[in-house]
């Protein structure tokens, strides 16, 4: 009886290992990834750290550590940063969207 | 069974190797099906090492002992609870876990990022694959869990009463998980370096998963230092142990990254600094691992000697090499892209703090591996003890609970005297108060160390209050939130910021405990009679009585004999506890003709300790009563004449049964009687040790800290504040 149990587990094992793998030897055609995708990605976490950035730089300021000069100065910078990460966002769309006429 | 876990373990073999190739293929070939599938690789091998585990672990709990593992390191009169445990206390069996844990925390990792960081992925993947084919062949052609001997055996030899502690069932699942969260990291780390990308995207996932590293393998040492404390019968909960130390480790290493990364995210410094920290960091965890079993180094931990040592000694030398060779090959991508603005910084602080970690690090490495340093180079091999290592890492402990204060209260880029004034101000005060107070109302002025420290704590607690006050004023000037809500609100907005304020403070807590427990505690040894006491600090501590028990082990570890104590604690006169140490007996390894009932009770004796604690003070002892060595028994038994004498009543002609029976209901508990009703003197360990309590909140406050850092923030706040960033933007470039 347990070397039946064994039996049909290795078996179970075998072929659910099976199936999960098989994928590239069953798929039609290979997918490849959008190329810009990753770059996109990239983009959108250099955004979201950068207004992290401008977040931290205001509680630094409402928390006293930073003077009202430090404090527009840098933000300013920080913000300047965030266009260009935000304009090159938009260049990339613009270079993957559908040309409509 | 057994053949279906063996079969187990080679699929598990296969399906690592399969993914390696596959992820590689993919990456190279641009085909997102093979990636795909070697992903899924990952969680085959998490199912397939799922199913080896379960098989292992009933026959654990059914006391197969069929199986040699099983054999050896558990027995019938095992409680089910230990016997559970009992895997991970062999070789083999931790490596299983091991790899069963690697696999579990790389499908979370490779399923978190399966739409994310592709071209870094598959490499990622191939790496915490090529980590489970290591330990799957070592399972596979070394030492395998499944090994049997027919016939079975019909007892096994037990588990070892020191892990006989309910630690066993967390404290090595729990180190382990540290340990393997740390490959992810070193995983994604070598393929961000691969493909030449270590921008935001790779520093958000890593630091996750750095973070998580870094909270489990805490957990799983503060464990173990509890459990010592509880254990092992010397009072103590740190003792510089090589395992100790070797989990300490990459601890250290990893907090020093989870500073310097957010310098790399704010301002693009550091990147080989960073870089090498990751890799060094899990690097120190496989020779953490390594060291849990391999006996190369003197430890408590050591339960027998290894033969895995070249495997793992090469594995190493490979992470090393590798490593380095990644990191100077790719330097033109891990340059900095600014320099300090100002050595009154932010920056400057986590600088600092991640010199000093490496520093400590650095000195806890060499005192460690001292013994093999010292016999390469003199041929005799030498060691370090508590004092040395005291010596370098209580200053290097004390700076670094300043710079816990610093931080927090200084801005990032350049703060200036005027800020500083304001932001220095209270923290300071605060501290010099605690200054008066060590000499005056705290009495702590006797040890210098002692009272820096605390002046240190009470500055970080003073730097991190103001900080959490200041925040929550400004949000609520902000919003018409009432005060809890405000301060929810300010916490949930920014819980990297705050977790982080929560884990300095938990840190400082934890220091305090150490440094008040281990300057200012009390302790005697010596051997007491029934009815003497001895003043223990402020505390006085009568032997009142003697207590037994033969079989109903009053602490549940299965032992056959328990002799204990009852100790009357007073103070002043007053009544303030009563402690029961005991010391547990456990069977010999094999019992002997003739020897039926010292065979029964000649095995390993352990303390478990008698413990009062509370938040001021904790009150310990330990019992070891005394005995005298019977000719061909190793150790000294208590009353061991009258074992003698029992065991000459043993009739060798009848069954083993019967003998057993005998000795079990009829000479053990007689044997025991008389030590209660005439209690020999015995020789006890009594502590009287303040603030030890604070060492384990510490603890659980560094614990909320890092899974407030950890948590992840609700996407709806994201899109809300990302809308209104993009909002606040688009004005401005409306304006340019």
């Amino acid at each position: 009886m347990s070397a039946l149990i064994a039996a049909l587990l290795i078996a179970a094992l075998v072929a659910f290992v099976v199936w999960l793998l098989s994928g590239p030897f069953r798929a039609r055609a290979p997918v490849a990834a959008p190329a810009d995708s990753d770059e996109r990605r990239a983009l959108e976490s250099a955004k979201e750290a950068k207004y992290a950035e401008i977040r931290d730089n205001e509680t630094d300021f409402r928390t006293g550590k930073l003077s009202d000069e430090d404090f527009r100065a840098l933000n300013r910078q920080l913000r300047a940063e965030a266009v260009e990460i935000l304009r090159a966002i938009d260049e990339l769309d613009s270079q993957t969207s559908v040309p409509t006429d | 069974m057994a053949f279906a876990g063996r079969i187990a373990l080679v699929l598990a073999l296969v399906v690592a190797l399969y993914g390696i190739a596959a992820a590689l293929y993919g990456a190279r070939r641009g085909r997102r099906d093979w990636v795909d599938s070697a992903r899924r690789s990952v969680y085959c091998l998490a199912a397939v090492l799922t199913v080896a585990m379960v098989i292992l672990e009933v026959a654990f709990i059914r006391n197969d002992f069929a199986y040699n593992t099983v054999a050896n390191t558990s027995s019938t009169t095992t409680p089910l609870l230990y016997r559970a445990a009992a895997m991970w206390s062999s070789q083999e069996g931790s490596l299983l876990l091991w790899v069963w844990l690697l696999s579990i925390w790389s499908s979370v990792a490779t399923f978190i990022t399966r739409n994310r960081l592709r071209d870094i992925v598959p490499y990622a993947t191939s790496v915490l694959l090529g980590f489970g084919a290591f330990f799957t062949t070592l399972l596979v052609f070394f030492d395998s869990p499944f090994a049997q001997t027919h016939p079975a055996p019909v007892e096994g030899a037990g588990l070892d009463p020191l892990l006989r502690n309910p630690s066993m069932l967390i404290h090595p699942p729990m180190l382990y998980s540290g340990y393997t969260f740390f490959t992810i990291p070193f995983a994604f780390a070598v393929g961000a370096l691969i493909v030449r990308r270590v921008d935001a995207d790779w520093i958000r996932v890593t630091r996750r998963f750095a973070l998580a590293s870094w909270l489990f393998l805490g957990i799983g040492v503060l464990l173990g230092a509890r459990w010592s404390y509880y254990e092992l019968g010397w009072g103590g909960y740190w003792g510089w142990d090589p395992v100790e130390n070797a989990a300490l480790m990459p601890w250290l290493i990893s907090t020093a990254f989870l500073h310097s990364v957010m310098i790399q995210e704010k301002r693009g410094m550091l990147k080989i600094w960073n870089a090498s920290l990751v890799l060094a960091a899990s690097t120190l965890a496989i020779v953490g691992t390594f060291l849990v079993r391999s006996g190369v180094l003197n430890s408590i931990h050591a339960f027998g000697a290894s033969t895995l040592g070249i495997p793992f000694v090469t594995l190493i030398a490979v992470m090393v090499a590798g490593s380095v060779y990644l990191v100077v090959s790719r330097r033109e991508v891990l340059r900095s892209e600014h320099t300090l603005d100002s050595l009154f910084s932010r920056e400057a602080a986590f600088l600092l703090n991640n010199v000093v970690l490496v520093a400590l690090c650095f000195v806890i490495f060499w005192g460690t591996f001292f013994p093999l340093i010292s016999k390469a180079a003199t041929g005799t091999s030498q060691l370090v003890g508590v004092t040395w290592f005291d010596r370098y890492t209580v200053p290097l402990a004390l700076i670094l609970v300043l710079l816990s204060g610093i931080g927090p209260v200084i801005a990032w880029r350049r703060a200036t005297l005027a800020n500083a004034r304001r932001n220095f101000l209270l923290p300071l005060a605060a501290a010099a108060l605690m200054a008066i107070a060590a000499y005056t109302v705290v009495p702590i002025g006797s040890s210098i160390g002692a009272v820096v420290l605390f002046c240190g704590a009470v500055f970080v607690f003073a730097s991190v209050g103001q900080e959490f006050w200041r925040g929550w004023r400004a949000r609520r000037a902000m919003s018409s939130e009432s005060p809890p809500v405000a301060l929810y609100s300010m916490v949930r907005r920014n819980r990297r910021r705050y977790g982080g304020y929560i884990v300095h403070v938990g840190i400082a807590v934890l220091f305090i405990g150490v440094a008040a427990s281990s300057t200012f505690q009390h302790e005697q040894q010596l051997s007491l009679r029934v009815g003497q006491s001895v003043r223990v600090g402020a505390y006085t501590m009568k032997y009142v009585g003697a207590t037994g028990s033969v079989v109903n082990d009053p602490n549940h570890t299965g032992a056959t004999m328990t002799l204990g104590a009852v100790l009357r604690v007073t103070r002043g006169g007053h009544y303030v506890t009563t402690l029961r140490p005991s010391a547990g007996y456990y069977p010999a390894a094999q019992i002997l003709p003739g020897q039926v009932v010292a065979g029964l009770i000649s095995g390993d004796a352990v303390d478990q300790v008698g413990l009062q604690s509370s938040w001021r003070r904790d009150l310990w002892a330990a019992i070891k009563p005394l005995g005298t060595t019977l000719p061909a028994l190793g150790a000294p038994l208590p009353e061991a004449g009258l074992v003698a004498q029992a065991d000459a009543l043993v009739p060798t002609t009848d069954s083993t049964v019967k003998q057993l029976g005998l000795a079990y209901y009829v000479l053990l508990p007689a044997i025991v009687r008389h030590y209660v009703n005439f209690p020999p003197p015995a020789s006890f360990t009594l502590i009287a040790s303040p603030l030890v309590m604070w060492i384990w909140i510490g603890g659980l406050i560094v614990l909320l800290g890092g899974l407030t850092a950890i948590w992840p923030s609700p996407a709806a706040l994201r899109s809300r504040v990302r809308a209104r960033y993009l909002a606040r933007v688009a004005q401005e470039l409306g304006r340019a």
